[in-house]
């Protein structure tokens, strides 16, 4: 029987849209920042600055302070005033009442944040628009209501403040981290030294504006920019209780080892590799969706991206032609634009990254497809790729990429979708698809995973608690289960 | 006259406890343990670093079965080793005497463990209920955290005291659904391979519980480096000591447990070797 030729779809011109640009014009940003330091703006010591620049169109936004150590035992010294003379012997109702106006003046400013985020970071503004600002503020209304109710977090005991904590945040979700870090630790009553990613500082400079604003205490909270010197000098200093990264295993287990013997509690949020099983009984048009939305969602610099599908093989080829055009109906571009699906690569470096990987998995022998969009000249661009025929012991399926890089594998049998899924040394999170319900709950309950997404994916809530197992990480943020980091005990 | 010939008892070879078989340390070595006069009291195994990557072995065989039986099933077997511990009392109270305790408290100390053992025994089908939550999240999902083991747990237990140091650590680990390897009191050891025999006879599964003598300075580095393990609950008061078992533990990102007394029952040292997990299901036709 002679093949039959398949229709083809012609994305490029029956699947154009407009530009629908968002407005930069509400935005204020300042031509340079100084450190956040006791509530006021403050200069670094050596007077350096460096740039921070939008990685869409490579063209600088500002200019970042730099911290040096002096600048960071500053900080430290102000957070530990503030814990002792103020927000420690400060009531927890009104304590939760300075966090709640931090949500709503988060939500009122919700649309500046949003298109900072975007030019800072690359992402697209639908993302900033409509998960990260919201979830941030969320995140803070959430815990707000925890600090008076502390009592009922943890049967059977009380609670104290563990004192300063020490919080280094990743460029991917810039401002939502700051919030799911600094939430939390406010709520149970300690003093926060933060520090945002080199390549995104912005928007927890703004946030800092909006604290000065709020009539937050001085020093309750401090933020200190600058690389990864800035953040071993903080995680470092004798004057911290308690170290919260969010970042790559490899920061993370240097973290570890660096508090070993110091006392310092910490919670680490690492790397991930995971797992979206695709069974042959699940909705395919689902299917194909949480699969796009797993690894190209903030072009798949998430650490809970799912960068391995595993494929039952019945399938295959249909949920990979699927894939295929629905891949080419993405569009990668300018972040501000409100079609934009996938924005810019955050940095230059994390470009180069990517590509890296790219040239390993093609050179490991699997098979590299890309969507032939195209994209702008200037900036930083990747396009959507998925490397087919991949294998267990390649390095594009044991590494995490942090790029909009898939890696797709087969399996015939529930059992073996199971064991090459927990064959990895990270645990972070897994997807399940299937309409069949006893066995969605059967794999979920089999993953190794801290967060288990069935028949969906990339879902996050503050209530929900998230982190992970193995070499993903130590302790839960999110829910009531994330204020036990900030508590001791008693 | 004639003299009467005593009976002469027949000694226990203190062995190790491996997946469920009593092995000797395939090294050879052996340690003296005495009485306060300098009477030997037993050759214990000295365990090496291929022991206990035998013992590791055997743990992780044991984790999913383990961690997969029922929470009734789980107390119901720690309840056991409660019975059989309870059946042996006097045995364990003159072990502990032969190593210096005062009859008074070996007696105690076995009392101790057995109520601990029972009140384990009681949280493994409750702690799930207390510290499991459904979460309100704003989306159209049904949405809950849940708790499971971390999977294997080296415990480090304490020098003294020797037979409630293994109980308040090992019964919690285990209640919980992890499995462990234990490093037993380098100085008091007897009791740890008596229980052995009591956990042998207690329809623990092989591998659940394994125990090793030897030495803590020797073993200390390989717990903490030792890339299958995923926990471990150091009972040492050596600030040295933390920090190796802290720093080898960065290697694949244990959780470490410091554990500094073992007098009180407490359900949050179940939580310890706990993992949080998040499910998402999404609610609609």
């Amino acid at each position: 029987m002679a093949k039959k030729k398949k229709p083809t779809l012609n994305f490029a011109t029956d699947w154009s849209y407009a530009p629908a640009p968002e407005s930069t014009d509400h935005v204020e940003i300042e031509n340079r920042y100084d450190l956040f330091i006791g509530g006021k703006f403050v200069p670094p010591s050596k007077g350096n600055y460096f740039n921070t620049i939008n990685p869409a169109t490579e063209k600088r936004l500002s200019s970042v302070a730099e911290a040096e150590k002096t600048d960071v035992n500053r900080a430290v010294k102000a957070a530990r005033t503030a814990y002792d003379k103020y927000w420690s012997k400060l009531t927890a109702t009104e304590r939760g009442k300075y966090i709640f106006r931090i949500a709503r003046v988060l939500q009122e400013r919700a649309r500046e944040f949003a298109v900072i985020e975007s030019l800072d970071g690359g992402k697209p503004i639908r993302e900033s628009r409509d998960v990260d600002v919201p979830l941030a503020a969320a995140h803070f209304f959430y815990y707000a209501g925890w600090a008076d109710k502390l009592e009922y977090a943890f049967p059977g005991r009380t609670t104290e403040p563990v004192g300063v904590a020490a919080q280094v945040i990743p460029w991917n979700f810039p401002l939502l981290m700051a919030a799911w870090k600094i939430a939390p630790a406010l709520a149970a009553g300690n003093t926060v030294v933060l520090k945002p990613a080199e390549t995104t500082p912005l928007t927890a400079l703004k946030l800092a504006e909006l604290l000065r604003d709020i009539d937050l205490p001085p020093g309750v909270v401090n933020i200190v920019t600058g690389a990864g010197d800035t953040g071993a000098a903080l995680v470092n200093h004798p004057g911290i209780d308690k170290v919260a990264f969010t970042g790559s295993t490899a920061v993370g287990k240097t973290i570890q080892k660096a508090v070993a013997g110091t006392g310092k509690k910490y919670t680490l949020e690492l790397g991930g590799k995971a797992a979206n099983i695709v069974f042959e009984d699940a909705a395919i048009d689902q299917a194909v969706e949480g699969i796009v939305n797993g690894i190209f969602f903030n072009q798949g610099h998430v650490c809970c991206a799912g960068s391995r599908l595993f494929v039952q093989e019945s399938i295959h080829d249909e949920v990979v032609d699927r894939l295929k055009d629905r891949m080419e109906t993405l569009i990668v571009g300018d972040p501000l634009d409100k079609n934009t699906d996938i924005g810019a690569i955050n940095s230059k470096m994390q470009l180069k990254r990517i590509n890296a990987y790219l040239k390993i998995g093609t050179a490991e022998g699997a098979d590299l497809y890309q969507s032939t969009c195209a994209v702008p000249k200037k900036g930083y661009w990747c396009r959507p790729s998925l490397f087919l025929n991949a294998s267990q012991s390649h390095r594009i399926v044991q590494e995490e990429i942090f790029g909009p890089v898939l890696a797709v594998q087969t399996f015939r049998t529930v059992d073996e979708a199971i064991s090459k899924a927990n064959n990895t040394p990270f645990g972070l999170s897994a997807g399940v698809w299937s309409d069949k319900g006893a066995k969605v709950f059967k794999v979920s309950n089999q993953m190794r995973a801290g967060v288990v997404w069935a028949n969906t994916f990339n879902k996050f809530d503050p209530s929900s608690p998230f982190g992970g197992y193995k070499e993903s990480g130590v302790g839960r943020e999110g829910g009531v289960h994330g204020l036990l980091p900030y508590v001791r005990l008693t | 006259m004639k003299k009467t010939v005593e009976r002469i008892p027949v000694q226990k070879t203190y062995k190790l406890y491996i997946g469920g078989a009593f092995p000797r340390t395939e090294s050879g070595r052996f340690y003296r343990v005495e009485d306060g006069r300098g009477k030997l009291l037993a050759n214990m195994c000295q365990a090496s670093r291929k022991d206990l990557r035998n013992a590791v072995v055997a743990a992780r065989k044991a984790f999913s079965g383990w961690a997969g039986r029922s929470a009734y099933n789980r107390g119901q077997i720690l309840y056991r080793v409660a019975e059989i511990l309870e059946t042996r009392r006097d045995q364990f109270v003159a072990e502990l005497k032969s190593q210096g305790l005062p009859i008074a408290a070996a007696r105690g100390e076995v009392n101790q463990s057995i109520e601990q053992l029972v009140y384990y025994a009681g949280w493994a089908d409750k702690y799930q209920q207390v510290f499991s939550t459904v979460n309100p999240v704003s989306s159209s999902h049904f949405n809950f955290s849940i708790l499971e083991p971390t999977g294997v747990v080296g415990i480090l237990a304490p020098a003294t005291p020797s037979l409630l140091g293994i109980i308040a650590t090992m019964a919690p680990v285990v209640c919980g659904g992890n499995s462990c390897v234990v490093l037993a009191s380098e100085t008091k050891p007897l009791c740890s391979i008596t229980l052995a025999e009591v956990l042998e006879t207690s329809d623990f599964p092989a591998g659940v519980v394994n125990i090793l003598t030897g030495s803590h300075s020797e073993l200390l580095e390989q717990f903490a480096t030792h890339m299958d393990i995923n926990a471990i609950v150091y009972c040492g008061d050596d600030p040295t000591g933390l920090r190796v078992v802290q720093e080898g533990a960065s290697l694949n990102v244990k959780r470490i447990v410091h554990c500094t007394d073992t007098a009180p029952t407490d359900p949050y040292r179940i939580l310890d070797v706990q993992e949080v997990k998040t499910t998402w299901h999404p609610i609609g036709a």
